[in-house]
């Protein structure tokens, strides 16, 4: 197990001359830029991890005349808020890294599509935006980016529920496959990315793939953008190399009596503190889209697994029967069980439901729900119960 | 209740009569009335050339796209882990005796709606509050009379 510590980095928000990248990019061949991007071994930011190369290869291989690229920022994840800080730190690196993204895959529309809790920074964003168009069109780029705004839907983060709202549909998760790089928004390819992920592939093309790839571990290249929150002193956004112990994130974060973190937000893991030394954060171990919140001994277990299934409960599409009935049930379960009025045992059949949930749900919000569930029953059931 | 005029077509002037453009326009009618009516859901239906059925369905699919009567300032407080652990309860008692209603309610006035929302992204200024589309965080009891008192105002 390789522990890389505790290490600041600064690519994400670092200031840079954006329109020298775009025309080095401008020059470079497509084929160039995703070979880059799949040499940095970039994995999705957005939580679920799949290598942005490959998706970009893919996007890049289909014979359509139209093509898209869209930037999720419909960041929904509680803890999470990350990409709110970039978007208004940064918001030309991430316009620039669809652009890079559009050229690469053979796209000429980008849609960027912001939940409508930010909708507040959208003045600011469009008027960038505007400036961001005259200046690549002068380096020849034939690309236009719109916003779409969601409408207060956690699930409109899942990609194909996001592309059936841009629709102008329900937010309501397709069926997988066919994958968005074939059959994407309007049934067409497109290469769907999070907004630190086409930063991080815009950071690609300037300090090459094979520079990025050195920070963090083989299974976690690079750096993240992370979502530090609950109880801790120092909350906020750091960017940190990957792969860190849970501990060594601790050491610096924690308020000197953290009994929990959870890791991912409510559809990560609950890590507790016997596990901190020998659990990673990255692929390896716990995987994160960034948010990280800190729990001390004053919190009660119980009351953050029932805010997260009260959270599920609401946010859940209602599609499919197992993640509809099913976080009902759980929330209904574990309020039985600390009410006294059915045995503690009943916690395992929740557990089994949570693990039939994982298999049988339809997206990733059914699919992880048991994630949250499982860790923190596992780890912490005489609070659940008693 | 509150009359449409020439909205809709205007709005379907702009952004087209495609399915795609529902999206945005019944966002405009929200940010314009703060609610969707069902006369507006029929005549946007009317004017996509879609089922009033298939516009309801959208519309009440979203937490934001409101089909029930909301006030001129929509009070959305988050809800979730990090709002809840740093005092969300107190921030809703304030609201709930500085306007005189219960959650989900909307004062006699028509100026405030009051409800809960899920994280809106700002864990780490808990705990905090949407009006309209203005985050308000790091809210303590006095901050949020504050706030409201100057809303009263507006």
């Amino acid at each position: 197990m390789k522990d890389t510590g505790l290490v600041k980095i600064d690519l994400i928000f670092e200031k840079i001359d954006v329109k020298e990248l775009l025309i080095k990019a401008f020059k470079m061949s497509d084929e160039a830029i995703v070979q880059e991007v799949i040499t940095s071994g970039l994995k999705g930011r957005g939580g679920a991890g799949f290598p942005t190369g490959l998706k970009w290869k893919f996007a890049a291989f289909e014979k359509e005349q139209e093509k898209y690229v869209v930037c999720n920022a419909d960041e929904g994840e509680p803890g999470t808020f990350k990409d709110r800080e970039i978007l208004e730190r940064v918001p030309e690196k991430v316009y620039a890294g669809m652009a890079i993204a559009g050229k690469a895959i053979g796209a000429k529309v980008g849609i960027i599509y912001l939940r409508d809790e930010y909708r507040y920074m959208l003045p600011e964003l469009q008027s960038l935006l505007d400036e961001f168009h005259k200046s690549i069109k002068e380096i020849g780029y034939d690309f236009t980016l719109e916003y779409r705004l969601g409408s207060g839907a956690y699930i409109c983060g899942e990609e194909s529920a996001l592309f059936e709202s841009i629709e102008g549909k329900r937010g309501e998760p397709r069926n997988k496959p066919p994958f968005p790089t074939v059959n994407g928004v309007f049934g067409k390819p497109t290469v769907i990315n999070n907004v630190e992920t086409l930063v991080t592939a815009l950071m690609v093309v300037k300090i090459g793939g094979a520079e990025y790839s050195k920070m963090g571990t083989p299974d976690s290249p690079g750096s993240k953008v992370f979502s530090v929150s609950g109880d801790t002193p120092n909350p906020g956004i750091y960017e940190l190399e990957m792969g860190m112990t849970v501990q060594k994130f601790v050491d610096e974060f924690g308020d000197g009596d953290t009994k929990a973190v959870q890791v991912g937000g409510a559809a990560g893991f609950c890590v507790p503190r016997k596990r901190f030394a020998d659990t990673i954060i990255g692929f390896e171990g716990v995987p994160t889209g960034g948010s990280m919140k800190l729990f001390n001994s004053t919190r009660s277990m119980y009351n953050v697994l029932h805010n997260y299934l009260d959270f599920f409960v609401e946010e859940s599409c209602g599609q499919c029967t197992p993640c509809r009935v099913g976080c009902q049930q759980l929330l209904k379960g574990i309020s039985l069980v600390k009410k006294g009025e059915i045995k503690a045992t009943y916690l395992n059949d929740l557990s089994k439901l949570a693990e039939t949930m994982r298999l049988a749900s339809k997206c990733g919000l059914g699919q992880s729900v048991g994630n949250a569930f499982n860790s923190i029953v596992d780890n912490f059931r005489e609070e659940i119960v008693y | 209740m509150y009359q449409l005029g020439n909205l809709v077509q205007e709005l379907s002037d702009k952004y087209g009569r495609d399915r795609a453009s529902l999206m945005p326009i019944l966002q405009c009618i929200v940010k314009k009335h703060n609610y969707l009516t069902d006369e507006a859901m029929v005549e946007v239906a009317k004017e996509l050339d879609l089922s009033a059925a298939e516009v309801y369905g959208t519309a009440s699919f979203y937490s934001f796209l409101d089909t029930e009567e909301r006030g001129r300032f929509v009070i959305r407080v988050c809800r979730t882990i990090s709002c809840s652990m740093k005092g969300k309860e107190d921030i809703m008692q304030t609201l709930e005796d500085l306007l005189k209603i219960e959650v989900g309610d909307t004062t006699a006035d028509k100026q405030f709606t009051l409800l809960e929302t899920n994280c809106i992204g700002w864990c780490h200024k808990a705990p905090a509050m949407l009006i309209n589309d203005m985050p308000y965080t790091e809210l303590t009891e006095d901050k949020v009379i504050e706030i409201i008192k100057e809303y009263m105002q507006k």
